[in-house]
């Protein structure tokens, strides 16, 4: 198994590594049980993520998705964001070992619980698409 | 500055010692004879396996039993478990402890898939087999009871003795892998109650691909590779002279300077171990602090994934492991640590340093620097 360089440099420097206080949406995922813990905290402002923070406990490959995603959504619109893939944060890594492909679904999946948290907080109608995705996040926790 | 490089993983492997590396030399070339050969060549190939296979077996005391070359500790307990369920068909119950290495509990998995009852031995929170469950276990359908000597990641070593005791009482078989162990701490198969014990070469500074299963005498083993009937039928194929020599000088020297070595990294262990407990918070010391091998620190670090901190070190230079399986084929914490009652966020956040040969004060000071900001850096970004 071998990490890229992409990989290697966002985990040895990663970026937007902390928690914002006044956050309009936090979204938490993961388990201890699997070893990858990620919490995803956004700014909204006009429907842009102004500001976007993580904390992640995990590999070297948790840590990487987590700062890579901070990087693609960060002064982007909610919708745009919304269209993300796993897929995206992979090829910006330049790939992932197999075995860690989890990882960028896990930060996809923060980031998803993040918006959904903001909507919530915000008492605004909640697209049907992320709807359906929460609860497929909410039901994998539950197993 | 030069870059510094630390390697801290001498239980996975360890470099070859020069010495053995000279003696292995002439097997590549200058004498390169197969020794089932009748030609002087192949007889000189041959004096040199068996001059190599009696070093090794008078450093564990097995004159009553054979020594068979395999080709690595795996196959050895391979060989050791599907060898014996093969001649001992009447007996269906398997006992392994569960800690013990993959290659030993993927085995017995494979014969409790073959209609065996396979039963794992709990260990405590130390990775100490519990014998009282051992008695209640055993019995009259016991076919082999595996136990390793020291762990490979915790180090804990159990008390062989005593399960061989055991074992005799109730008719079983005793296996224990003493891969970890054999060169590290002192072997007697006659004292232990042993039937079968597997041996590796590349942990005790000798060359990789070359193995050992010592069998007592009296105990009947069918073999798993076939062909053309080296070491008595029991592993076939061509004999790996060079390594076998290399194996049995490298036996010889760990057997001589045991004593001394084990003293000097008892002092570096319990210096790693002081200065990692004085200085980091959140941390545990995974395994026992005195029943353990010599070369073994095995902490888990509260707060962080172990393959994190892996990375971290190698970046600064250091290299060493991590129990919790993550950065391997699986994503499962570590069995061993799991079987402790470790928790989860224990079993993936431990990391294990292992001592050897070139490791040096030095070495440990450096290291007792930079883990600290290490550990430090990935609590920062940790969302624990």
């Amino acid at each position: 198994m071998n990490y890229s360089k992409k990989v290697m440099k966002h985990f040895r420097k990663p970026h937007n590594v902390g928690k914002i206080k006044d956050a309009s949406g936090v979204g938490e995922v993961g388990n201890l049980v699997c070893g990858d813990m990620m919490k995803l905290y956004i700014k909204v402002k006009d429907e842009v993520l102004i500001d976007v923070k993580f904390e992640t406990y995990g590999c070297a490959a948790a840590i990487a998705t987590s700062s890579v995603i901070t990087d693609l959504v960060k002064g982007k619109k909610i919708g745009k964001v919304l269209k993300m893939s796993n897929k995206d944060i992979i090829d910006e890594l330049g790939g992932l070992p197999p075995i860690k492909i989890h990882c960028s679904l896990l930060s996809v999946e923060a980031l998803t619980e993040a918006i959904w948290d903001y909507y919530k907080k915000e008492g605004k109608k909640v697209p049907e698409e992320l709807r359906e995705r929460h609860e497929v996040i909410a039901k994998m926790r539950q197993v | 500055m030069k870059k510094r490089h630390i390697y801290l993983d001498y239980a996975a492997t360890c470099p070859v010692d020069p010495r053995v590396v000279k003696a292995m030399q002439p097997y590549f070339f200058a004498k390169a004879g197969n020794n089932m050969s009748l030609h002087s060549d192949g007889q000189r190939a041959n004096e040199a396996i068996e001059e190599a296979r009696k070093k090794i077996v008078k450093a564990i005391g097995g004159k009553n039993g054979k020594l068979i070359f395999t080709g690595s500790a795996t196959e050895s307990n391979n060989l050791a478990i599907f060898g014996l369920a093969a001649v001992n068909k009447e007996k269906k119950q398997i006992i392994v402890s569960a800690i013990e290495h993959d290659c030993v509990l993927n085995s017995a998995k494979s014969l409790e898939k073959a209609g065996y009852k396979l039963d794992f031995l709990e260990v405590d929170e130390k990775g100490r087999v519990k014998l009282e469950q051992l008695a209640k276990m055993i019995g009259k359908k016991t076919l082999m009871v595996s136990v390793m000597q020291a762990n490979n990641e915790i180090g804990t070593i159990q008390d062989i003795t005593k399960i061989g005791e055991i074992c005799k009482k109730a008719g079983a078989y005793f296996h224990s892998d003493a891969a970890q162990s054999f060169g590290r701490e002192p072997i007697d198969v006659e004292k232990m109650g042993v039937d079968l014990l597997t041996l590796s070469s590349h942990k005790i500074y000798g060359p990789k691909g070359v193995a050992g299963l010592w069998i007592r005498q009296g105990v009947e083993v069918k073999p798993i590779i076939y062909g053309g009937g080296q070491e008595g039928g029991l592993r076939s194929g061509t004999m790996n002279t060079a390594a076998i020599v290399g194996w049995g000088l490298a036996g010889e020297i760990a057997i001589k300077e045991m004593k001394r070595e084990n003293k000097r990294l008892l002092n570096l262990r319990e210096k790693l171990i002081e200065g990692i407990l004085k200085n980091i918070s959140g941390i545990k010391l995974n395994g026992d602090r005195n029943k353990r091998l010599t070369n073994n620190v095995n902490i888990s670090f509260g707060g962080i994934e172990g393959e994190s901190l892996l990375l971290e070190l190698d970046n600064h230079g250091v290299m060493v492991s991590t129990g919790s399986a993550c950065s391997s084929a699986s994503l499962a914490p570590s069995h061993v640590l799991m079987a402790m009652g470790a928790g989860a966020e224990r079993a993936h956040g431990s990391i294990r340093f292992s001592l050897g040969r070139w490791t040096k004060e030095e070495d440990i000071n450096y290291l007792l620097k930079i883990l600290p900001k290490a550990v430090a850096r990935l609590r920062e970004v940790s969302v624990l």
